[in-house]
């Protein structure tokens, strides 16, 4: 008999009109691993919120999720409070905010002990250490009473695990548990996972939108489109001989391909020596602490047609050197040279002239882009200072053919920023920058925050752009398949500090070195990783 | 921690200074003078008032005179109720004030966390609706308005309650006014509670809380800490307003408060006396601050960093 046992289950909302769960049927057995896979709105979230009871009130729920044989969707609020968190866990993405900012750790790992077990503060405080041990967090004594904005993203999902676990669960959903995380927490926490389940004898119902993760945990993986059930079969079969379209087009999503090489001859466009990005330490009294360096003398040479994919995790420094090459960081120290012109030495004035030539594509598309400006005006924002005397007809006739250039609607210009899906936001942020027609573009994580089929015509958009107009790339990214499909070269960062450089194939194939190595294991590239 | 109080004491000194030296100036722009009556005294009687108050010395003398009382804790004699000293006026006031005002805050702050409360467990529902409308009105209608009404209604009409007078602080004599205190603070704290409450429902730590099938009591031990923190920092200087009594209420009721001393003295141009109830407020409006935000800090580890 089935562990967990979903049959027609339904979620309709229906003030907005909305099905996000379609008559899905299901099962996970007693030690089971079940990958739930679909992108961003495919209802894989709304799974585990209807099986614990977490739906809004505004959701209207049918069918049957049974539990060892209990029917959940029948169960009055106490009962249900005896399964959930004592029978089953769950994890959660967010690990900012998904534990109580007030009270410390120690406290929240107990409060399932206590409430289900009647533990005793003394029993359910020795108990929190064991389970601190048993998630991998060092030095467990002193971290239980600490708060949660005291640990790291990867302690506090480690915290998360530990409260799921406390009760000792037959079952653990874990929805997203590693998305927010850098590659090398994200392949610890999936590594302590598979573990725990193993030892513990869990089932486990893993969430993602990231099929490179199912691989490497589930036994069993299932596929939800738009609210339905598409494919369901073993890991292997599935990922070998996928019977549904939608799930050969997510496995067709991975990035592929590599990029073409460029002429040695071709003009340098950016040329960075000894760039250095220094914040002021945290004051202390009066005076201004030690400075903190972000990014400590970064060199690099970028030809007209070239990319170069900086990597490394959060914290690393990117972004910061990103901004430094920009001349948009004022803490940046070094030389940067954008074609024949040395930009360390101008002022705003000076600059503001040769900005048109390198421009900035940043991550979060939602924050980036003004929410009281349309489409079009946001597009054609650039040339009022860049081309001033354009007049406004002309302005939008640009945006029009840049709204072309990236494949959206020319149409679509006169909506608002929140009309457009977070691909199509994308494509706006990158016609804002093509529309100056820049030789230069510094795309900061320009597809972290989308689905991989959304992201593999981003990755299709930028080549095609780059091969027309011969623009040169600085692409920074944690995301390794990405920027494999994208660099010719390659500088990971580690610190604000370069660990290691060289051409794609060589760092991501053959690293040197051995914080590159464990990127790339974490990231589990296909083709690079299988060979090695 | 405690060189953040001491510090944050030392801090409130040139705010002090500020205020003071401000109202010095201020209160003495006004046209004329404490003694200045219908009929004017004397020109000898007058000049001798006059030299006996100090208020014959330039006004920078007299400034510095007032300054140099001040930080020894001497508020000057008032001109306008002979024989007393701001001070005196002050310790027979206050308790009066202070008896309203806490109690005032005390009914404010159970009845406003409890409406708040009950108002964001029932979003949307007729009784969410009910507590807004009910606490827009308490809002909006200002003392003047409510007082006289209460005291027609269960003064006069009903014959429960005494209409005003003090008569020591017997109960009877309490009920109306701090009800009038009270009503726009519970308005306002139903308000900021249900905000707090709603924000704490819909952050994603609330959702791991529900899932571990934690009984009510705990989770309400954990929504009333995280959204305490607007009802707190609201708390400091409400409480400053309510201790240092209500020039309405005072009047209205007829009692015995420090509230009507700032009028009063205004009217009266007595000076000592103006300046008096100003350093008293801002006394009470820093010093209240200060326990509000440590207060914030005990309940929200992120505030710690005393910086």
């Amino acid at each position: 008999m089935s562990l967990l046992s979903l049959r027609g289950l339904t979620v309709r909302y229906p003030q907005a009109g909305v099905t996000a769960l379609d008559g899905l049927d299901l099962d996970l057995a007693r030690g089971e691993t079940l990958a739930l896979v679909g992108e961003s709105g495919s209802g894989k979230s709304q799974v585990a919120l209807a099986a614990m009871g977490l739906l809004p009130p505004q959701a209207r729920v049918s069918g049957s999720v049974r539990f060892d044989g209990t029917e959940l969707t029948a169960l009055d609020r106490p009962a249900l409070d005896r399964i959930r968190g004592a029978r089953i866990g769950l994890v959660f993405q967010e690990p900012m905010t998904a534990l109580d900012p007030l009270f410390t750790v120690g406290h929240q790992i107990a409060l399932p002990l206590r409430a289900h077990r009647s533990f005793s503060r003394r029993r359910a405080g020795a108990r929190a250490r064991e389970l601190m041990d048993l998630v991998g967090i060092r030095d467990a004594a002193s971290r239980l009473s600490a708060y949660p904005h005291e640990l790291s993203g990867g302690e506090r999902q480690r915290v998360m695990i530990a409260m799921a676990l406390a009760c000792e669960p037959d079952l653990l959903i874990a929805d997203e548990p590693t998305t927010a995380l850098d590659v090398t927490v994200q392949a610890q926490i999936l590594a302590l996972l598979a573990d725990l389940k193993d030892r513990l004898g869990l089932a486990l119902l893993f969430i993602t939108h990231d099929l490179r993760l199912v691989r490497r945990i589930a036994e069993r993986t299932a596929v939800l489109r738009a609210g339905r059930l598409v494919e369901t079969g073993p890991t292997a079969r599935l990922f070998r001989d996928p019977q549904a379209p939608e799930t050969r087009d997510l496995l067709a999503a991975e990035p592929t391909g590599r990029k073409a090489p460029v002429p040695a001859s071709a003009p340098v466009v950016l040329e960075a020596r000894g760039v250095s990005v220094a914040y002021p330490g945290p004051r202390r009294w009066l005076r201004a602490g030690p400075p903190r360096l972000a990014v400590e003398g970064v060199d690099l040479t970028l030809r007209a047609g070239q990319t170069i994919g900086v990597v490394g995790e959060s914290g690393s420094g990117k972004s910061s050197l990103g901004r430094a090459l920009l001349r948009l960081e004022p803490a940046a120290h070094g030389l940067v040279r954008f074609e024949d012109r040395d930009l360390t030495a101008l002022d705003r004035t000076a600059l503001r002239p040769l900005r048109r030539g390198f421009q900035p594509v940043f991550q979060d598309p939602m924050g980036s882009l003004s929410p009281r400006l349309t489409a079009g005006e946001i597009v054609a924002e650039g040339l009022r200072v860049h081309a001033p005397r354009l007049d406004a007809a002309a302005r939008d006739a640009r945006a029009a053919e840049a709204f072309r250039e990236v494949r959206l609607d020319p149409a679509s210009r006169h909506r608002f920023p929140h009309a457009f899906s977070g691909g199509q936001r994308q494509r706006l942020a990158i016609a804002r920058a093509m529309i100056l027609r820049p030789r230069l573009v510094v795309l900061d994580e320009p597809t972290s925050a989308l689905d991989r089929t959304v992201q593999r015509d981003i990755v299709a958009l930028l080549r095609d752009l780059q091969a027309a107009h011969g623009l040169a790339y600085v692409f920074i990214s944690h995301d390794l398949a990405v920027v494999r499909a994208l660099s010719d070269t390659v500088l990971v960062l580690r610190n604000g500090r370069e660990v290691e450089r060289g051409p794609t194939d060589q760092v991501l194939e053959r690293p040197r070195e051995a914080y590159t190595r464990a990127l790339v294991a974490a990231a589990g590239l296909e083709g690079g990783l299988a060979q090695a | 921690m405690t060189a953040y109080i001491l510090r944050r004491l030392a801090q409130s000194v040139p705010t002090l200074f500020i205020v003071v030296t401000l109202s010095f100036f201020l209160v003495r722009l006004a046209p004329g003078g404490p003694f200045d009556l219908e009929r004017p005294l004397p020109a000898a009687a007058m000049e001798n008032l006059r030299r006996v108050y100090g208020l014959d010395q330039p006004l920078l003398v007299q400034y510095g005179r007032y300054l140099a009382a001040l930080a020894r804790g001497d508020l000057g004699p008032s001109f306008s109720v002979r024989d007393l000293s701001v001070a005196e006026l002050f310790a027979r006031g206050l308790p009066v004030s202070m008896t309203l005002g806490g109690l005032a805050l005390l009914v404010a702050l159970v009845l406003g966390t409890g409406l708040g409360a009950l108002s964001a467990l029932r979003r949307g529902a007729w009784l969410d609706h009910a507590v807004t409308t009910l606490g827009t009105f308490a809002l909006t209608v200002p003392g003047f308005v409510v007082a006289p009404l209460l005291q027609i209604a269960f003064g006069l009409s009903l014959r429960w309650l005494p209409v005003g007078g003090w008569d020591d602080g017997a109960p009877r004599n309490l009920v109306l006014p701090v009800v009038t205190l009270a009503l726009p603070q519970v308005a306002v704290i139903a308000r900021l509670a249900r905000a707090g409450l709603v924000e704490v429902f819909d952050r994603p730590h609330w959702r791991t809380l529900r899932g571990l099938g934690l009984p009510p009591r705990i989770l309400a031990l954990h929504a009333v800490r995280g959204a305490a923190l607007p009802v707190v920092s609201y708390l400091g200087p409400a409480a400053a307003g309510l201790l240092t009594g209500s020039v309405v209420v005072e009047t209205v009721f007829g009692l015995p408060g420090v509230g009507r001393y700032f009028v009063d003295g205004a009217i009266n141009r007595d000076y000592t006396l103006v300046l008096g109830t100003v350093v008293l407020i801002a006394v009470f409006v820093l010093v209240l601050n200060l326990v509000a935000d440590l207060a914030c800090a005990l309940i929200d580890p992120r505030l710690r960093e005393f910086g």
